[in-house]
């Protein structure tokens, strides 16, 4: 089931915005394998009959009463920005300049 | 006289009756933390501004006679991973360093209303990961029975500065073992409460469906004393549930099992349980029937896959849950230049600020997320959380609660299982069907295994909302315990010297 490649590995990386150097990717292939190959035990008893459950309480569309109430100031939602400017969030460029 | 090494409710009484006050017993756990956390390590960040304001404020308040809630002035030390306003607050990761919540998570507000004073924030592994506190991008805590030993995970700083009395009373969080397997190397009680029993607004998320707050102390009592604060409905967590808190410290007090039926299961005590682990477990069993329980043996099959299940559902939810961390509006930002593009600076950031346990789960969940591999990963994995689910209810039809031991072993050595993900793994297997059943789950020291002199762990799982049952199983082991040994467990544990 597994085999999971280094080129895999780089590609889930990409996905994941996560800058990876060769050796971590060698080592991360490795230990995917491994971690795979355990795991891929579930498919022994996963049945097509058996329903999933992705939550253990069931909760249908729950929500509060749309009122105003005190939220945070603007000062308060940039307090731990990386970089701001004019009352925003300052972030790098999104798109290409060309 | 009350001291450091008493428990909170002792600590309430002598503040209730006047012979201390908060700001008293707040400075003699800083002084307790002077003294031995250079070794322990079981604090990122401690607040003494604040917690000697709210000291103060809570012994005014009584001297003017108003009626002050039950814990009102008892100090406590909180999981880095729920937010206080104003205080650092990093989940033990560098993705979050030096930043300051700009709100309180619920749990901190009802331990704000309840007078509770907050010492400071626990060292954990990296956003809740691991089961060692190795994880932590600032140092491991050390387990005070053995320094070179590691004080479980993730929340081993809650646990730790329970052990070192460096405070009565403390939170953490459960998403597959790490209140209890710290609670149970650490010899001390940890407490994952139904899913949906304790709100989640401010709590860091790891694995949504998961992830569970709860109460940490010394005693079944004073974990059920602090479960009743922090406990109850919260219309800013969706999935908390909007139903009374079950009466855990009436429970706590019954001492009585009588007539109980208690479902000792089968899958959980085999191959990998250390022996001394597995004999103090059952020499608990026998105390619970001399006690009055009966014993039925129970099989729950599809245990044996819940690891399995569960290394596919936390990765999952936790490569989403982390995408938050994009460099843009809190935590950390790496390599901005004015030259790399948004997606380059939060590579750059997300390889610096995360650690390497929380990247593989990030791939892993990555991989059985993406298309293709759903429905043979993820999708079977809830499956298997069905079938569990399944045999939980099969169980609880026949009894009340279920027992295991609550890890396989005792404390190991740092660094012994640190370059082996799956055999640091394998330490939450009796641990992690409860999470994924959102049923709630406890551990009781029960002793020390002969081989290494070490506390073991005995777990207590009862059904959904029942938390109750639980607390009355664990107080009467607890009180039968305690009534064979003399003295409480820690009293065995070597005194820390300061430096």
């Amino acid at each position: 089931m597994s085999g999971i490649s280094r080129e895999d590995v780089a590609h889930l990386a990409k996905l994941a915005r996560i800058e990876m150097n060769d050796a971590e990717l060698d080592h991360l292939a490795k230990e995917m394998d491994v971690i795979l190959g355990a795991v891929a035990r579930v498919q022994e008893v996963a049945a097509s009959d058996v329903p999933p459950t992705s939550h253990p309480i069931p909760v249908n569309n729950i929500v509060r009463e749309d009122i105003v109430r005190p939220s945070l100031s603007p000062e308060e939602a940039l307090s731990g920005a990386p970089a701001q400017s004019e009352g925003r969030f300052k972030v790098p460029q999104i798109l290409g300049e060309e | 006289m009350t001291t450091i090494r008493s428990t909170a409710a002792e600590m309430a009484a002598a503040l209730a009756a006047g012979t201390t006050t908060s700001v008293e017993l707040t400075n003699a756990h800083y002084a307790q933390i002077e003294k031995v956390d250079g070794a322990v390590h079981a604090f990122l960040h401690l607040d003494k501004e604040g917690a000697l304001a709210q000291a103060e404020a809570v012994d005014a308040k009584r001297k003017s006679g108003t009626e002050m809630p039950p814990l009102a002035g008892v100090p406590l030390a909180l999981k880095d991973l729920l937010t206080q306003k104003g205080v650092p607050t990093t989940c033990g990761s560098r993705m979050l360093e030096g930043w300051r919540p700009p709100y309180d998570s619920t749990v901190v507000s009802k331990l704000k209303a309840a007078g509770i004073v907050i010492l400071g924030k626990t060292n954990m592994d990296e956003f809740a990961m691991g089961s060692s506190t190795e994880n932590s991008a600032y140092g491991p805590t050390h387990n005070p029975w053995d320094l070179a030993r590691i004080p479980g995970g993730s929340g081993g700083g809650s646990a730790a500065a329970l052990a070192a009395f460096e405070a009565p009373l403390a939170i953490g969080s459960d998403t597959g073992g790490s209140i209890r397997q710290p609670a149970a190397v650490t010899g001390t009680v940890g407490v994952k409460p139904t899913y949906g029993g304790v709100s989640r607004y401010g709590l860091i998320a790891f694995s949504s469906s998961l992830d569970q707050a709860g109460p940490c102390a010394r005693t079944v009592l004073d974990a059920a004393l602090l479960h009743e604060v922090i406990a109850g409905h919260d219309e800013r967590d969706s999935t908390s549930i909007n139903a009374p808190v079950p009466q855990v410290v009436k429970a706590a007090k019954k001492l009585d099992v009588k007539g109980m039926k208690i479902g000792v299961v089968k899958e959980l005590q085999g191959e990998g349980f250390q022996s001394g682990v597995l004999s103090r477990f059952h020499e608990s069993l026998d105390a619970l029937v001399s006690a009055g329980a009966e014993l039925v043996e129970v099989s729950c099959p599809n245990f044996d896959y819940a690891l399995a299940a569960y290394y596919l559902i936390a990765p999952s939810e936790c490569s989403s849950n982390l995408a938050r961390f994009d460099s843009m509006r809190y935590g950390i930002r790496v390599g901005d230049n004015g030259e790399r593009s948004a997606e380059e600076v939060m590579k750059l950031t997300r390889h610096e600020g995360f650690g390497p346990e929380v990247k593989r789960r990030i791939i892993l969940g990555t991989y059985a997320l993406s298309s293709g591999y759903y429905d043979a990963y993820y999708g079977s994995a809830q499956k298997v959380r069905t079938l569990i689910m399944r045999d939980f209810n099969a169980a609880f039809a026949k009894v009340d609660v279920l027992v295991s031991p609550t890890a396989p072993t005792t404390a190991f050595k740092i660094g012994e299982q640190v370059d082996d993900p799956l055999a640091m793994y394998l330490n939450d297997i009796a641990t992690i069907p409860v999470n994924l059943a959102g049923i709630g789950g406890m551990s009781v020291p029960c002793g020390l295994a002969a081989e290494d002199g070490l506390p073991v762990g005995f777990q207590i799982m009862s059904p959904a909302m029942r938390d109750d049952l639980m607390y009355q199983v664990g107080g009467t082991l607890e009180a039968a315990l305690l009534s064979k040994w003399g003295a409480p467990i820690l009293d065995k544990a070597p005194v820390l010297v300061g430096n």
